[in-house]
């Protein structure tokens, strides 16, 4: 794209400073890529295959992935130097990385979707409790909802208790911050990794045992109020951070005091971004197992109390079904009938974080954008 | 920050020195100050709160057994002969496991996503990242004993028959077909994957960070890629790659429910990873809970407490390397 003489820009253009794109990416460096995936491919087929005593497709992938990273190294070897070809080998090692993790997940949603099937197109399944069911009946009588309703309810008390603590601890951290914000900052690390069991057993020795509560819903809700904690924290600080000193300042100047100042410029202008983490902390709070076995116990009723009684959710319903009773066909089949509609809850709140965040405070979406230069462009 | 702005007093015109602002918050501000500080240390009055009762609740079961409790491999509920001497190591184990599959593969993804994938990928790798940190763990669980086992049973067999020679690989028990069911190895392998997300975020954040002036030199100075990502990212990102790492085995360590589905649970240690047999402190107090009496609930207490020492001192310890290392010390105050 050189076009020197005829240069179609007009002088004033040519001091806009923009990089200029370079190729990266020539044909060389594509039918290399192709000619060991392919050569891989056939030298795997015909070792693992024809020649050693192995089966399944995990260890062929494994094996083709081994040869393919072999043939390109070698293949790159005969045309370039030893430091383009380290260069290039390093680039597909680390790429593996994000291919393999793409395949996990990919493979995890696809395989809780094909296995929950059998369950999930019977009606009842969405609509009945496990109370009339037996462990060997079949698929056309019980269901998850006992299940899924002690979900919601344990999730929306966590949600209550977790978010105004964590937003506010966040504020703490980006507006005051001063000696008291470093340990604080290390703990609230520090307990985005706590086992989320460790908050089960707190919760039963002082909630279920010293209060006497008994087992129930609002123990469980406290329990992964706690494990959300961190995690709204941790968000919430992130995005408070990069909201833009000068709105900070320009409220102060007008001479707001400071609560008003977060409670009216910093926090509306982050609001995008504390929803994402509100609601990502939230698709963790829902997946959480061990904490709710110890202080929710288990029912196959429906017990929509939250505050007494036993109550089962849709992760302790799977723990249940496929560890607890033994492994009946017809309960494994549910338990993943329940696992497809933890992993539905869990992907669309991801997709409503996604969509209501992602963008820094004062980042515009592209209709905004169109929406302002209309504006502009009317006399 | 100043709200009131009042000079202390009257400066004399020609006194051209800058005068003394004093700033006394309103009477409002204290108290949302108080609050926000409050808030602030609610994290520490929980780790308090986590470690004072569980002291309290497992003081029956270090008085009955005493040191004793951290030898003994034996997990019995008639006689209350309760120790983690198997236990604690197993534990250890499969986070060993877990760290040294999933840590290069975690931080070669945070290096493929922050330096090597067009913007449009890393998008949505990013996200990838994210729902796999969100994706529960009793799903991993499931999908690791019923996906997973069966097809890597054909490999751990391969493994055992022709790496016998490294000693952790081999068998010693006799070969069934549930020989290679439940090993350390296949829980270390799904607490890896649950291990990449926090890993990966963690250290990709740091990883951009690295200014572009410094990548701009080293390829100025004909560097390829990798070598700018030696010798510019990996150095500035070093320490928030390490605290990443410790907090990915932090985790590992308390994973509780994707072992507990997987691992074939025994009380004694099995350093023959590959075969079956093992366990882990959340595993143990996971399934011995719903039926345990009052002492053994003290003695599973113990058990966590031990498990929330360890864990509080390895993430306590990541967190401060992150805080100190020079990519977090432009976010920290």
């Amino acid at each position: 794209m050189t076009t020197v003489g005829t240069s179609p820009r007009q002088p004033g253009l040519a001091s806009v400073d923009e990089p200029i794109r370079i190729r990266t990416v020539t044909p060389e460096d594509v039918l290399t890529l192709v000619g060991a995936a392919i050569g891989a491919l056939g030298l795997d087929w015909l070792v693992y295959e024809r020649l050693l005593p192995f089966t399944g497709a995990l260890g062929f992938w494994v094996c083709w992935y081994v040869l393919f990273a072999l043939f390109y190294i070698a293949a790159a070897a005969m045309r370039w130097s030893r430091l383009v070809v380290r260069d290039k080998a390093i680039a597909v090692l680390v790429s593996t990385g994000g291919i393999f993790a793409t395949a996990v997940v990919v493979d995890q949603i696809a395989y809780s979707f094909v296995k929950s099937l059998p369950a999930i197109v019977h009606p009842n399944f969405w609509t009945q409790t496990m109370v009339n069911t037996a462990v060997l009946q079949p698929l056309s009588s019980g269901g998850i909802v006992h299940a899924a309703v002690g979900s919601v309810e344990q999730l929306a008390i966590a949600t209550v208790l977790s978010v105004p603590l964590g937003i506010t601890a966040a504020v703490f951290l980006a507006e005051i911050g001063g000696a008291l914000a470093r340990p604080v900052r290390t703990i609230v690390n520090a307990m985005t990794a706590l086992p989320s069991i460790i908050a089960g057993l707190l919760v039963y020795a002082l909630v279920v045992l010293s209060f006497g509560l008994g087992k129930c819903g609002l123990a469980a809700g406290i329990a992964i109020s706690i494990v959300m904690l961190p995690t709204v924290t941790r968000a919430a600080e992130v995005v408070l951070r990069v909201v833009p000193g000068t709105l900070r300042e320009a409220s102060f100047a007008l001479g707001a005091s400071h609560w008003r100042t977060v409670w009216k410029v910093i926090l509306p202008t982050a609001r995008s971004g504390l929803a994402t983490a509100v609601v990502l902390a939230m698709a963790r709070g829902i997946g959480e197992t061990a904490p709710v076995l110890l202080v929710a116990g288990f029912s196959d009723t429906m017990n929509a109390n939250a505050f007494q009684g036993w109550q089962a959710t849709l992760p302790t319903l799977i723990f249940n079904n496929v560890f607890v009773e033994g492994e009946y066909p017809k309960l494994v089949e549910r338990a993943f009938g329940a696992g497809f509609a933890l992993m539905l809850v869990v992907v669309v709140l991801f997709a409503i974080a996604r969509f209501l965040g992602g963008k820094r405070p004062g980042e515009l979406t592209k209709r905004q954008v169109r929406q302002l230069r209309r504006e502009a462009e009317q006399p | 920050m100043a709200v009131a702005l009042t000079s202390a007093r009257p400066v004399p015109a020609d006194d051209d020195s800058p005068r003394t602002i004093v700033s006394r918050p309103s009477r409002g501000d204290m108290v949302f100050r108080t609050v926000l500080r409050l808030a602030g240390l609610s994290s520490f009055a929980i780790t308090g709160l986590i470690l004072v009762f569980l002291i309290i609740r497992s003081s029956w079961a270090f008085r009955a057994d005493g040191l004793s409790f951290f030898t003994k491999q034996n997990w019995i509920f008639v006689d209350n002969q309760f120790g983690i001497g198997g236990v604690l190591p197993d534990t250890l184990i499969i986070g060993v496991i877990a760290s040294i599959v999933g840590i290069p593969l975690a931080l070669a993804t945070a290096i493929f996503i922050s330096e090597y994938a067009p913007v449009r990928l890393r998008r949505v790798l990013i996200a990838v990242i994210d729902l796999m940190a969100a994706i529960p763990s009793i799903i991993y669980g499931i999908w690791g004993r019923f996906w997973l086992m069966p097809r890597a049973i054909g490999v751990m067999g391969w493994l055992a028959d022709h790496l016998a020679w490294f000693p952790p690989l081999k068998v010693t028990i006799e070969y069934t077909p549930s020989t290679f069911v439940g090993s350390p190895i296949l829980a270390g392998l799904v607490v890896s994957l649950m291990i990449i997300p926090i890993v990966t975020s963690l250290s990709r954040e740091v990883f951009s960070q690295a200014p572009q002036g410094e990548r701009e030199a080293a390829y100025a100075l004909g560097s390829t890629r990798w070598g700018m990502v030696r010798t510019v990212v990996v150095p500035f990102g070093r320490g928030g790659a390490v605290g990443a790492s410790m907090l990915g085995i932090g985790r590992a360590l308390g994973e509780t429910i994707a072992v507990l589905l997987i691992i074939t649970q025994i009380s004694k240690i099995n350093w023959h990873v590959a075969q079956s047999g093992g366990n882990s402190i959340g595993a143990l107090i996971a399934a011995e809970w719903s039926s345990a009496s009052s002492n053994q609930l003290s003695a599973l207490m113990a058990a966590g407490l031990v498990l929330f020492a360890i864990t509080i001192v390895v993430n306590s310890l990541a967190a401060i390397i992150i805080g100190r290392s020079r990519s977090g010390a432009a976010t920290a105050d």
